[in-house]
């Protein structure tokens, strides 16, 4: 089992994502260049937080269009496993593989802390080691990670579970106040339709060992490994 | 290479997305006294030189602006063209 880990001008969470998958997970994973048109085998294909092209235009926009996301597009429309954390998940909508945008935060300021976020749909590939309900306390870091998308689309999104992760105080209420950004139904992060691409703001990365204050980001982690394992059984 | 012209390209969100940045703007105008003025939208333009001999350079323009300039989902765009 390989992850794969795209390396942009302007991305700072890549070796965090690396390190993550190596040192704790203990999988292969290998750094993917943004002008690489290559995914290296890879079976799941990690976007790393960061300000990839210094945010210029939008979050994400310009990234959008490296060599390497022509390839990324392909392997996701095939089934392939993506996700994009915080500046990746920007990527994600702009590239129009995840519905909605991510907008300037509604105070303006850049948001770094812990957050608590509950798991609204455990029968994903990227949330299957959790239970639904569960409270994961993992940090973010951003200054556009307000999601947005219109009424009807946000109503589809509920409707068909694709809310994966939501922004919960830490007794699991959504409350304006454990929203850290004005999202839309406090949410942090969603699924794509057919289940393989996933975003979310938070950073689980930063969350993996006792000495980051938090270990809650495994499982994340561990979802992929498992869900990766059962296809490669399968095949 | 053939003359130039020039396309102003502006960037607006579309009603009802919020705009942080033009209600802080807003408000700081409110603070300063000009109490008449009733809201604010922030917006980008951008300024293209175009070689004027290029196939298809409307098509083209439309193209980059909803391709890259803009975000549809969250942005509408307006061109004016020069020279």
């Amino acid at each position: 089992m390989k992850f794969g880990v795209v390396t942009f001008p302007g991305a700072n969470c890549d070796y965090d994502a690396y390190a993550a998958v190596k040192h704790i997970l203990k999988e292969d994973v290998e750094f993917l260049w943004h002008k690489s048109e290559d995914l290296a085998g890879c079976d799941v294909v990690i976007l790393p937080g960061g300000f990839s092209y210094g945010d210029y235009l939008r979050a994400g926009a310009i990234a959008r269009f490296s060599p390497i996301m022509d390839k990324v597009i392909g392997f996701a429309r095939s089934g392939g496993l993506v996700i994009g954390i915080c500046n990746g998940f920007q990527v994600l909508t702009e590239c129009g593989l995840l519905p909605g945008a991510l907008i300037r935060n509604s105070h303006l300021r850049f948001s770094c802390k812990f957050v608590y976020l509950r798991i609204e749909n455990d029968t994903t590939s990227f949330s299957n080691a959790g239970r639904k309900g569960d409270i994961l306390k993992i940090p973010i870091a951003h200054g556009e990670g307000s999601y947005y998308n219109f009424d009807g689309d946000i109503k589809q999104l509920e409707d068909r579970d694709q809310v994966v992760f939501r922004y919960v105080d830490r007794g699991g209420r959504i409350t304006a106040e454990a929203n850290p950004n004005g999202s839309i139904n406090n949410i942090a992060g969603v699924i794509n339709r057919e289940g393989n691409v996933l975003g979310m703001m938070p950073h689980p990365e930063r969350a993996v060992e006792d000495i980051l204050g938090s270990i809650d980001g495994l499982k994340v982690f561990e979802s992929l490994r498992s869900t990766v394992s059962k296809l490669k059984l399968v095949s | 290479m053939g003359d130039k012209k020039k396309a102003i390209v502006y960037v607006r969100l579309k009603d009802g997305v919020l705009d942080p940045q033009g209600v802080t703007i807003h408000k700081a105008l409110m603070q300063m006294g000009y109490k008449d003025f009733l809201s604010v939208r922030s917006g980008k333009f951008f300024e293209l030189e175009i070689n004027a001999n290029g196939a298809e350079i409307d098509r083209q323009i439309d193209e980059v602006c909803s391709k890259l300039l803009s975000n549809p989902v969250i942005e509408n765009f307006s061109v004016e063209k020069k020279g």
